[in-house]
C-alpha cells in the first residue's frame, strides 16, 4: 500500500516526498479503538470544543481498512490484546500507533494479573501521551508531534 | 432493626429451623447464615413468601489464614425488598476444596452472570447453573485469579538499577527520522 | 512474556455455531465496533435481517481492580473504583467512601456531604449527556453528538476549577471530601444551571417529536418491569417500565432527605421511555443542584478525627496551590509527632474495623452497590462491587430477540452500559 512501493528504487525525489508525507498529515483517519475512560477524552477532543477535524481527523473510521492512525485510548486487558493485534494487522500501510494514555503506555496504576504492561509489547508505537486521562490538549500535542515525526520521516518501505 | 424484617426473619426460622441462624445485626445491616444446601429453598421462600423481589448482588470472599478452612469461601446474597423497602443479607460458607453449592438462577434469572463471576474468580461451582464457564478472564485462562493465594501479577518495576540515558544524550535528535527528542 | 496462541473467536463463538441451526446467520459485533459502548461484543444468531438469538460477550476490558485495591489503603482505593465507571466516577468514590465510613462509624460534615451531592448530581447531567450524544450519533442524529458534548465540556469545566481534573477526581475521600470549594464556584455551578434547561429544550424540540427518532425507539427493547426485576435490572430502565423505585428516595444518603425533587417513570418499557425518564432525570438532577447551592452549609469539609482525616493541607500562594506554609512550619519545625503521624497516616493508612457492609446508592444506571470487608487492617480485605451495567447488560438478549439488527444498537444504547464497570 502506498506510494513507496510504486517509486523505483534509489531514485532521491525530494519534493514528491515533501507533498507525499504533507498530504499525508492532511487527513490522518483514525480508526476507532477507544476501550476505557480515555476513550471519553478522545471522543472530546473530537468534538466541537477541541475540534479535531481542523486536522482532518473528525472521522474516526470504524474499519480499521480505512485508517491511517490507531489511538489505543484506554487500558488493554489479557482478553484484548489478540484483538488490538488484530485490527492493528489490518490497517494498510502507511500506518501509525499513539498509545494514549498511562495504562497503554505503561500499564498505567494497574500493575497486575490482568493489563498488558504497555501496548508498546503488542503493537510499534509512535507517539506515546501520559495522563490518566490526558486532556485532549495533550492529545493533540501529541498528533501535532506525529505530524512532525511524518513530514521528518524517508520515504522508504517500512 | 425493622418490624417487617423481624417478622420476614422469624418467618424464615419456622419455616426452616435447622438450615438457617438467628439475624445477626451489625452497622445497621441484617445477616442470616445458610445451610448451604437449601439457600435455593430459602430464596424461593423469601421471593414468593416475603416479597424479596430483587437479588441486588452475589458475591464472593476468600477468607484464607483469617477464618479455618472449613469456612474459606463466603457467598453473600443481598436481597432488596421494594414492597417492604428492606434488605437482607444471606450468608454461606464454604470449606476449602468443597465449593459447590445449589445455583439460585432458578429463583432469581439475575445470578446467571453473578455465579459466572464467582466461578471466574474464586472457582466456585453453582449446581444446576445453566452455563457455568469464565466470564471476565479469557476462557482458557487458568486458575481463579481472586483467591487470595493466586498473585497480584504484574510486571517487577524497576527503580533502582534502571538505565535512563543522561540527559545530553536524551536531548539528541535521532539518526533515523531527525525527530527531536526521541531517545535513541 | 510468553507466547500464547489465543483465537480471538472464543468459546462463545464455537458454542453458537455448533447450536445454531443451518439457516441462521452467526455474526460477530464487536468488541471494537463503533456502536458497541466501548469493547461489548455480541454474537449475534440472525435469520436474515432478525435476531434469533444474542449472545453478549464482555470482559474484554477486565482490570483486576477489585484485587488491586486489596494491596493498597483505604484511601487509596478511591483512585481505582474512581476508574470504574469512567463515566460517573464521582458515585464509585462516593459508595466506596460510605461503605468506609460505615465500617469506621463516622459521618462525613454537612458541607461535605452537599459538595457530594452537588458533585454527583453535575456528574448524573454529563453522564447521561453522554447517554443522549452517543445514543443519538448511533441512530443518525450526528449533531446531537456535538451538543452533548459541548455542555459535558462545561461540566467538565466546573469539575476542573472544583477538584482539579476533568474525570477521575479521587476527590471524595473516607471522611469527607479532600478540598473545600474555591471561590466563585458556587456563582459558575448557578451560571451553568440557568442556562442549560433552555439547551435540554433544544434537545426535546430536535428529538423528541422527530418522526425518524420515534421509530427507531418507540416499541424497540421492550422489557416489562416483571422481567426486568427478575434480571435485576434497576436504575432508568426499571423506572421506565412503570416500577418508581430510586434509593435516593427510599433508602436516603447523604442528605439526600432534605432535597425536594421527584422520581419521573414511564409506562412504555421500550427504549423511548428510557429516553424520556433519562431527559426528565436531567431536570430533576438541575432541580437538585438548585437545592444544594442555594442551601450550603458551612463548616469543615473532612471529619475532625485526626486519626482518619487526611492530614495534608493545600493552600493558594502566589505561585499556585501547593503545600500549606504554616502546615509544613508544624510538622517540620514544632511538632515531631504531628509528623510522624502525617507521615503513618499517608503511608501506611488507618485501621478500619472488622465487619462486612453493603452499600447501595443510586448512581445514572442503576443501583451501585459496594460489598466491602475489612478483617481489621489498613487495607481492604475485599471490595466487590455491584455494577449496574454488569447486571442491566443480562438483558440485552431478552430485548433483542425477534427484532432486527438495527434495533439491538437502539436497545444496547437505552440499556448505557459502562465496560469499565461491566468488566471492572
Amino acid at each position: 500500500m502506498g506510494i513507496e512501493e510504486k517509486l523505483p528504487s534509489g531514485i532521491l525525489l525530494t519534493s514528491v516526498h515533501k507533498f507525499v508525507q504533507w498530504a499525508r498529515t492532511g487527513s490522518l483517519w483514525p480508526a476507532t479503538f477507544g476501550l476505557a475512560c480515555c476513550a471519553i477524552e478522545m471522543m472530546a477532543t473530537g468534538a466541537a470544543h477541541h475540534d479535531l477535524a481542523r486536522f482532518g481527523m473528525e472521522v474516526f473510521r470504524a474499519s480499521p481498512r480505512q485508517a491511517d492512525l490507531m489511538i489505543v485510548a484506554g487500558r488493554v486487558s489479557q482478553k484484548m490484546a489478540p484483538v488490538l493485534r488484530q485490527i492493528y494487522d489490518q490497517m494498510p500501510e502507511p500506518k501509525w500507533v499513539i498509545s494514549m494514555g498511562a495504562c497503554a503506555s505503561c500499564g498505567g496504576m494497574f500493575n497486575n494479573y490482568a493489563i498488558v504492561q504497555g501496548v508498546d509489547q503488542i503493537v510499534p508505537v509512535d507517539e506515546y501521551v501520559p495522563g490518566c486521562p490526558p486532556r485532549p490538549e495533550q492529545l493533540m500535542d501529541a498528533i501535532l508531534k506525529l505530524h512532525a515525526k511524518i513530514k521528518l520521516e524517508p520515504l522508504v518501505k517500512r | 432493626m425493622e418490624g417487617s424484617l423481624e417478622q420476614v426473619c422469624a418467618g424464615l426460622r419456622e419455616r426452616f429451623p435447622e438450615h438457617v441462624s438467628e439475624p445477626e445485626e451489625l452497622f445497621g445491616e441484617v445477616s442470616l447464615r445458610v445451610a448451604r444446601d437449601h439457600i435455593a429453598e430459602v430464596c424461593t421462600h423469601l421471593r414468593d413468601e416475603a416479597s424479596f423481589e430483587l437479588l441486588a448482588d452475589l458475591s464472593g470472599v476468600d477468607f484464607l489464614g483469617v477464618a479455618p478452612s472449613a469456612e474459606r469461601f463466603l457467598i453473600a446474597y443481598h436481597l432488596l425488598s421494594l414492597s417492604l423497602n428492606v434488605r437482607l443479607r444471606l450468608r454461606v460458607f464454604l470449606a476449602e476444596g468443597d465449593e459447590t453449592l445449589p445455583s439460585v438462577t432458578g429463583v432469581y434469572p439475575t445470578a446467571e452472570w453473578q455465579e459466572r463471576e464467582a466461578y471466574d474468580f474464586f472457582g466456585i461451582v453453582f449446581e444446576g447453573h445453566p452455563d457455568l464457564r469464565r466470564i471476565l478472564m479469557p476462557d482458557d485462562w487458568e486458575g481463579h485469579p481472586h483467591r487470595k493465594d493466586y498473585p497480584l501479577g504484574g510486571t517487577k518495576v524497576e527503580f533502582k538499577g534502571a538505565k535512563v540515558p543522561p540527559p545530553d544524550i536524551r536531548r539528541q535528535p535521532t539518526t533515523t527520522t531527525g525527530y527531536p527528542g526521541r531517545i535513541a | 512474556m510468553s507466547t500464547r496462541e489465543l483465537n480471538v473467536g472464543g468459546s462463545d463463538w464455537d458454542q453458537v455455531v455448533v447450536g445454531a441451526e443451518d439457516e441462521t446467520m452467526i455474526i460477530n459485533m464487536g468488541p471494537q465496533h463503533p456502536s458497541t459502548h466501548g469493547v461489548l461484543r455480541l454474537v449475534l444468531e440472525l435469520d436474515g435481517e432478525t435476531v434469533v438469538n444474542c449472545t453478549p460477550v464482555i470482559g474484554y476490558l477486565h482490570t483486576g481492580i477489585e484485587k488491586n485495591t486489596e494491596v493498597r489503603s483505604w484511601t487509596q482505593g478511591v483512585t481505582f473504583v474512581t476508574r470504574m465507571d469512567y463515566l460517573a466516577p464521582f458515585y464509585n468514590e462516593l459508595a466506596y467512601c460510605l461503605a468506609v465510613e460505615r465500617l469506621l462509624g463516622i459521618e462525613a460534615p454537612p458541607r461535605a456531604q452537599a459538595i457530594r451531592v452537588m458533585l454527583c448530581e453535575l456528574n448524573r447531567i454529563s453522564s447521561h449527556l453522554v447517554w443522549l450524544a452517543t445514543g443519538g450519533m448511533e441512530l443518525g442524529a450526528l449533531s446531537m453528538m456535538l451538543y452533548g458534548f459541548r455542555e459535558r465540556e462545561t461540566i467538565l469545566g466546573l469539575f476542573e476549577l472544583i477538584t482539579g481534573l476533568r474525570m477521575n477526581h479521587a476527590f471524595i475521600r473516607p471522611g469527607g471530601v479532600i478540598q473545600d470549594l474555591p471561590d466563585g464556584a458556587l456563582d459558575q455551578v448557578r451560571a451553568f444551571i440557568d442556562d442549560f434547561p433552555r439547551k435540554l429544550n433544544d434537545y426535546e424540540n430536535l428529538l423528541s417529536n422527530n418522526p425518524v427518532w420515534l421509530d427507531r425507539n418507540k416499541g424497540i427493547g421492550m422489557l416489562d418491569a416483571a422481567t426486568a426485576l427478575a434480571l435485576g435490572v434497576t436504575g432508568p430502565m426499571l423506572r421506565a417500565s412503570g416500577v418508581a423505585h430510586d434509593l435516593r428516595k427510599s433508602q436516603p444518603y447523604c442528605g439526600y432527605e432534605r432535597y425536594e425533587f421527584d422520581v419521573p417513570t414511564h409506562e412504555a418499557s421500550d427504549c423511548f421511555g428510557r429516553y424520556v425518564v433519562r431527559l426528565a432525570e436531567m431536570r430533576q438532577s438541575l432541580r437538585i443542584v438548585r437545592q444544594v447551592i442555594d442551601d450550603m452549609p458551612g463548616g469543615r469539609v473532612m471529619v475532625e478525627d485526626p486519626k482518619i482525616a487526611w492530614p495534608a493541607q493545600l493552600q493558594l500562594g502566589p505561585d499556585g496551590l501547593g503545600n500549606s506554609p504554616d502546615y509544613i512550619r508544624k510538622i517540620m519545625g514544632e511538632s515531631m509527632e504531628a509528623l510522624i503521624h502525617h507521615f503513618k497516616l499517608v503511608t501506611e493508612g488507618f485501621k478500619v474495623p472488622v465487619g462486612e457492609v453493603y452499600v447501595p446508592i443510586e448512581s445514572p444506571r442503576g443501583e451501585l452497590g459496594y460489598h466491602v470487608v475489612s478483617t481489621g487492617g489498613t487495607k481492604p480485605w475485599r471490595v466487590h462491587v455491584r455494577d449496574p451495567s454488569f447486571i442491566n447488560l443480562q438483558s440485552v438478549p431478552h430485548m433483542v430477540r425477534g427484532g432486527l439488527i438495527a434495533d439491538v444498537i437502539a436497545a444496547v444504547a437505552s440499556v448505557d452500559p459502562v465496560m469499565g464497570g461491566v468488566d471492572r
